[in-house]
């Protein structure tokens, strides 16, 4: 019984995070998914955000570029490291060792670039909020620098 | 039975007394509020929630030193401006990196009492670049930038004593004015260690012209006009034809210097200075103004260092109107004028003498045609007086009692604001006629049109900013916010749509279509572009030194800890800095940062910002400290501690945060 109370208390919780986060998307706070966008005389006007930033099709994944990768390390000692360590232990959101072969790559571009969107509509994403219970930051890094990380990441 | 019913009697006429003074007091208070309330007001000011306002209004916050920052038509506050004080919330003034906006040559002046905002223009039409503002005790001008609105850069104005008809701007601010409003005596610390009573024979005022530079926003005092000593009120710039010209209302051409407010109300006539600045700027290129000695600093803010940059000036360059001809002019306008303002044609000046029964406007071909002909009734010393019936346009007969302040739409229309009868005064420029009058609740002072001081009115609403507010709101005990209130000036009548509090007493106050600010706005810092000496530019650049008594800490934030959170080796008699980098990249999450005992306030730091805290312990122990803005679902778990141990303690200086399970 005890435990029944603390999963739907957490789910409760759980939930009233996410809703605010913008699973409703006429109640959207502009900061939450207009992150990039301005001047708009309303906020609701603001272009509705998609999770799907990126397909497949948009990635090209070849040969390991050493340029990029230590782009996306610096990257990442600015913008990420903070959050997420190189190995498999979480610190406020999950390690990144392995990651590539866990998350599909364009999945983890939206991710970066488009966290807002995807907490609004991914499950995947809405998971992990479950878990590590802190919004991914939005670092605003542009999609090069994203896609440099992506390749620092397939390092790992 | 005979006791209460005198005592009733007494109340009664107690209160009947009282009801007449308060009557009295607020001038013809002729209707109640809801008799001018009519039709839809609720509808005209309501902005639906996520909606947005259609004016950002930039208020002066008086004796608050700040600038407060309202949306109109609803009258939401969105954000109050830390200007010439001190804001614990932000840490503006307590960061050791925001300390220095507040220098002067007086040493760290933590208050100011700013009266008039003024936005920058290009062309003569607000721009929605910056917002100038003046600081009137400690005479100084701010310059706020409405990307980021934050000060930007705070200048100090030699030789000014209160600086009141300021930051007024010429149309393309090339320009911001000061006008002093004491005459002072100047010069040497002999010339200036002088009986008062010596007023006339060594006391002089001066006009002062700031140069904001276009990019970064520093200010410097370009040149200086010497005035006879008289007191200067207020100003505003010529515009169109008028181009090139400045007019500052002038009170206490009596000269006096004790019991102002009967010796400085003798004469029948004051004036209004008419300055051909475009001359004054000709002489300075020319070198022929003279470099006396001053003191005063410069203030800037860096906003990649994130650091105050402070220049100290030695000299300032003054003109001398006796011996440069054709500066200065006087034109006679009625009785002690406070407001001076310029039709949005250039054509018409009005001066709105406080205690005249009557409103002059002056026209500017009338007075170049003046200059032209000597047509002058003398001269006040040494500066020509131009005859007043040759450069009048007309007079607004028996329009109110008080008049102050005149603002315009874009129909050509004037709106006058009367102290003495509480209302406001809509008329005609060219024909001078009288179109309609409204109340206000209670004594107005100034009062501001949306572009209304400009060449470019939008006119849609005039707001109101009161001076007593008495029944107005839920009392608050003795100390009342004063209010503004609202109205359409759409229709052939003025209509009350609004009252609301504001901050401090609001003097002036400027609006600007949103659209014109929201294409520079700033939603935070980048953190590649962070030049700060302290920056930690990640994690890994967190650290703490030792140098000597100097502790210094790189710290971090991001959602939701401090790098390092576990501090040890600090002891009694150090100074800790905490440098506290946010690696946040996103809008609106700064962290805030706390420690107990603190003798200043907090850090409010936005995202890739740095600000640095200075902290002196005095206690052994292990002290806590904290991040104060709600930043994540795990704030209340954003915090440290910092081990204090005493003087000759032998504990090495470590800083770090512990991860349960750190990896690579």
């Amino acid at each position: 019984m005890k435990t029944i109370w603390k999963t739907s208390l957490i789910l409760a919780i759980t939930t009233t995070i996410v809703a605010c986060g913008g699973s409703d998307k006429s109640a959207t706070p502009p900061g939450a998914s207009a992150g990039g966008q301005g001047g708009n005389t309303s906020a609701t006007e603001a272009a509705p955000a998609t999770a799907g930033l990126f397909t497949a099709a948009d990635l090209h994944l070849g040969d390991i570029d050493q340029g990029m990768v230590q782009k996306g390390k610096t990257t990442y000692d600015v913008k990420c490291q903070a959050c997420h360590s190189t190995g498999e232990n979480r610190i406020v959101g999950p390690g990144w060792k392995g990651v590539t072969t866990r998350r599909e790559p364009a999945w983890i571009m939206n991710m970066i670039v488009n966290i807002d969107a995807m907490l609004s509509e991914d499950p995947e994403a809405q998971k992990l909020l479950e878990e590590c219970l802190v919004r991914m930051p939005n670092q605003n890094l542009s999609k090069d620098e994203a896609r440099d990380v992506l390749e620092f990441m397939r390092t790992l | 039975m005979k006791r209460p019913l005198i005592t009733t009697v007494l109340a009664i006429s107690a209160a009947t007394g009282l009801l007449v003074l308060f009557n009295t007091m607020q001038g013809c208070r002729p209707q109640t509020t809801q008799a001018v309330v009519q039709g839809d007001a609720a509808g005209k000011v309501y902005v639906r929630p996520g909606a947005f306002d259609e004016f950002y209004n930039l208020v002066s916050g008086g004796f608050s030193g700040q600038m407060s920052v309202y949306g109109l038509p609803s009258g939401r506050l969105l954000r109050n401006i830390p200007v010439f004080s001190v804001d614990p919330q932000s840490g503006y003034g307590y960061s050791e990196e925001t300390k220095g906006m507040l220098m002067t040559s007086h040493g760290f002046v933590p208050w100011d009492d700013s009266h008039h905002p003024e936005l920058s223009q290009t062309d003569g039409i607000p721009d929605g670049k910056w917002c100038f503002i003046n600081g009137n005790n400690t005479p100084r001008i701010a310059l706020v930038d409405l990307g980021t609105f934050r000060t930007k850069s705070i200048v100090e104005i030699p030789y000014c004593a209160g600086n009141h008809s300021s930051p007024f701007t010429t149309p393309n601010s090339e320009y911001v004015v000061s006008g002093t409003r004491f005459s002072i005596p100047m010069g040497s610390d002999a010339e200036r260690d002088v009986p008062i009573e010596s007023y006339r024979e060594n006391f002089k005022g001066t006009v002062s012209f700031i140069h904001p530079e276009p990019e970064s926003g520093k200010m410097s005092i370009a040149f200086q006009i010497i005035t006879p000593a008289i007191d200067f009120d207020l100003s505003h710039a010529g515009k169109g034809p008028s181009d090139g010209w400045f007019f500052f209302s002038c009170y206490n051409t009596e000269q006096a210097y004790s019991l102002m407010e009967v010796n400085a109300s003798q004469r029948d006539k004051d004036f209004i200075m008419a300055v051909n600045w475009k001359k004054a700027e000709q002489y300075a290129k020319e070198g022929r103004g003279r470099k006396v000695p001053a003191k005063y600093l410069s203030n800037w803010y860096n906003e990649e260092t994130h650091m105050t940059e402070t220049t100290e000036v030695a000299e300032v360059l003054q003109l001398d109107p006796r011996e440069l001809k054709d500066l200065l002019y006087f034109m006679p306008c009625p009785k002690s004028p406070h407001g001076c303002d310029v039709d949005p044609s250039g054509k018409y000046i009005v001066g709105s003498g406080k205690l005249a029964a009557l409103l002059p406007v002056f026209s500017f071909e009338k007075i170049q045609k003046a200059i032209a002909a000597n047509d002058t009734v003398g001269d006040f010393a040494g500066i020509p007086v131009l005859k007043y019936e040759s450069v009048l346009h007309g007079e607004v007969k028996k329009p109110g009692l008080g008049p102050l302040h005149t603002e315009f739409d874009d129909k050509g229309n004037a709106y006058t604001s009367f102290f003495v009868s509480s209302e406001i005064v809509k008329w005609n420029v060219e024909k001078l006629e009288v179109l309609d009058r409204v109340p206000t609740y209670y004594s107005i002072g100034h009062l501001s049109i949306p572009g209304g001081d400009s060449r470019k009115p939008w006119g849609k609403y005039v707001v109101a900013y009161n001076k007593i507010t008495k029944d107005r709101y839920l009392p608050t005990g003795p100390e009342l916010n004063q209010s503004a209130q609202l109205f359409s000036i759409e229709g052939d009548k003025m209509e009350l749509l609004l009252d609301y509090p504001t901050i401090g007493e609001p003097h002036y106050a400027q609006s600007i279509p949103a659209d014109l600010v929201r294409p520079r706005e700033v939603k935070f810092f980048d953190i590649n572009k962070n030049r700060h000496p302290y920056v930690a530019r990640g994690e890994k650049e967190s650290k703490v030194e030792r140098k000597g008594k100097e502790v210094h800490v790189w710290m971090t934030t991001i959602r939701s800890h401090f790098t390092p959170d576990n501090i040890e080796g600090i002891k009694i008699g150090d100074e800790v800095y905490f440098h506290v980098t946010n690696l946040e990249q996103d809008w609106d999450v700064p962290h805030g940062f706390a420690i107990k005992g603190a003798n200043n306030a907090e850090l409010l730091i936005m995202p890739g910002e740095t600000q640095t805290f200075k902290w002196v312990p005095k206690e052994v122990g292990v002290t806590p400290m904290y991040c104060t803005d709600f930043c994540s679902a795990l704030h209340q778990e954003m915090q440290g501690y910092v081990r204090v141990s005493p003087a000759n303690s032998n504990v090495p200086l470590k800083a770090e945060t512990r991860s349960v399970d750190a990896g690579s």
